[in-house]
């Protein structure tokens, strides 16, 4: 059902943790779904991505295109990383099955939902850069439910 | 590949060598076609008698109401269907819950559309419906209660006895998806009050494409395929007749051996659900503790996806299931799991293990330690997690 390369970056995920002070962290999906992806970015001064990491809550798929995600940033300027979109992500990873065509979607969005908030705490204005409609940071509910 | 590990017997089972031994001469020597008149075919013909004999013995029933079907999804399909043309005149109320097979649930759907009202009754937290809200559900123009007889994802048993009994006094057809339970518990049409059943030769070590439908002396139910006259001309076609005689002997095996199955199954899926429990932190049994099929554990295992976990298991040699909304093709997960009550993304992390009377304490052991691994593998990359130690792991 999955190509090599899904599963090679499912069962060898790039990039996977987390960056304390993160330059910026965007949390994209919906535990509804079944698919939550953060991402974490560490920008230097002359905005390059010099580092980044993701969690992922998903399938196959949902890890697969999160951890392509972080390989294709890596090293770019912010606005290189913006023009990362879902199909480069699908076929860097040679192809997705169609009904997790989404799940790079979510990719893409992850990428977006972090320069998004490193913009905002740096208070600049980033061509092309729309707030993410998925960013679910802020209206996170308690995970406290009853187990 | 390591060796397989085959934990998915609620999906199909491996046909029994004395099963394809009954249905081998079948296919090559006695082929003929039990319809005809001449002595040739008359031997088929008899295997077809004697497997409906042995079919009907099983759960207590006549020959002459037993129906055979291609599968399960089949005799649903008819049970239903056929139930609701021929009590057209009475009502068109059927009841049934909110945990059956698609089998059941989108054929139900197809009758909303026909002009049919449906009844999905709830279940509590175990998936047991409650009788009292299923009398209570029940009003003059209800023609059929459908009530799945131990569910096919989280392996609780429904109170049968009690369902018929309150069929029963109001008059109304009862009919049981019992796929799942057919062969692995004991049923009595007769004690069960049950007006049809449905079940299926596969999940018995029994060979695929073959079913079953019970039906009542006396139900009025038509034809669902129409041609020649097998099946009483309630069921046309061409006898399957190697299915036939392996689904028969399958039923036979699983009768003779039922007592033993179900004491080895129940020991091991008890020390399987121990281990799970006691070993791997929040996690939790889906499903009634005891009222369950003997050979069946779902759990969920918070933080995690259930896809992910299959292919990591996979990988092992594990054969597993889940609930999650990937592995039913649509973005939902499991509606037994949601209307067991689960918040969406707990349903999402569900894995169905399903064991054989084959399968061995060292399988799953084996199975208990790589899951372990492989939960705490993928909760390390879930931001849920992350979001829930940051949280003071409340």
């Amino acid at each position: 059902m999955y190509s090599e390369k899904v599963m090679d970056h499912f069962n060898n995920p790039r990039n996977v943790g987390e960056i304390e002070n993160a330059s910026g962290i965007g949390t994209v999906g919906n535990a509804k779904c079944g698919d939550i992806m953060r991402m974490y970015l560490e920008i230097d001064d002359a905005g390059v991505i010099q580092d980044v990491k993701f969690k992922t809550f998903g399938c196959g798929a949902a890890v697969a295109t999160s951890s392509m995600a972080t390989e294709l940033v890596k090293g770019k300027t912010v606005e290189e990383a913006l023009k990362v979109t879902n199909k480069a992500v699908m076929e860097a990873l040679d192809g997705l099955p169609p009904v997790k065509v989404h799940c790079s979607l979510l990719a893409e969005e992850a990428i977006h939902a972090a320069l998004w908030d490193y913009a905002e705490k740096n208070h600049l204005v980033i061509d092309g850069l729309q707030k993410p409609v998925n960013d679910i940071a802020e209206k996170e509910e308690d995970a406290g439910e009853d187990y | 590949m390591n060796k397989v590990i085959y934990l998915d017997n609620a999906a199909t089972t491996q046909v029994y060598p004395e099963v394809l031994e009954a249905m081998n001469p079948y296919f090559t020597e006695i082929y003929g076609n039990p319809s005809s008149i001449y002595t040739f075919a008359q031997k088929a013909n008899r295997a077809v008698l004697s497997a409906r004999q042995t079919l009907a013995d099983f759960i207590h029933a006549k020959a002459e109401e037993i129906y055979f079907t291609g599968g399960g999804t089949e005799s649903d399909n008819w049970a239903l269907k056929a139930a609701a043309e021929a009590y057209e005149s009475k009502g068109k109320h059927i009841i049934t819950t909110k945990i059956e097979h698609h089998a059941v649930l989108h054929t139900c759907e197809y009758l909303e559309k026909k002009g049919y009202e449906i009844t999905y009754l709830d279940v509590n937290e175990y998936g047991t419906i409650c009788s009292k809200e299923l009398e209570q559900a029940i009003r003059p123009d209800t023609i059929l209660i459908s009530v799945i007889a131990a569910n096919n994802e989280i392996g609780t048993i429904e109170p049968l006895m009690e369902i018929g009994q309150i069929a029963k006094k109001h008059g109304v057809l009862f009919h049981t998806d019992a796929v799942q339970a057919f062969g692995h518990i004991g049923l009595d049409v007769d004690e069960m009050n049950i007006d049809m059943l449905s079940a299926s030769g596969h999940k018995i070590n029994g060979p695929k494409g073959i079913g079953l439908l019970y039906v009542r002396k006396g139900v009025k139910i038509r034809s669902f395929i129409h041609g020649g006259a097998q099946e009483r001309a309630r069921r046309a076609g061409t006898h399957n007749v190697p299915g036939i005689v392996g689904f028969a002997k399958a039923a036979q095996l699983a009768d003779n051996a039922m007592d033993e199955k179900i004491a080895y199954e129940t020991g091991l899926r008890d020390y399987l659900i121990d281990r799970v429990l006691k070993e791997i932190p929040y996690s939790r049994l889906n499903g009634e503790r005891t009222k369950r099929l003997p050979n069946n554990a779902n759990f969920c295992f918070r933080f995690v996806e259930g896809e992910s976990l299959l292919i990591l298991l996979d990988q092992k040699g594990i054969c597993a299931s889940s609930g999650s909304a990937c592995t039913s093709g649509s973005l939902d997960p499991s509606h037994v799991l949601l209307a067991i009550g689960l918040p969406h993304e707990i349903a999402h992390g569900s894995l169905r293990l399903t064991l054989s009377e084959k399968t061995t304490k060292e399988e799953i052991d084996f199975t208990v330690e790589q899951l372990k691994e492989i939960v705490d593998r993928l909760r390390k990359m879930s931001p849920l997690y992350e979001d829930f130690l940051r949280n003071g792991a409340k």
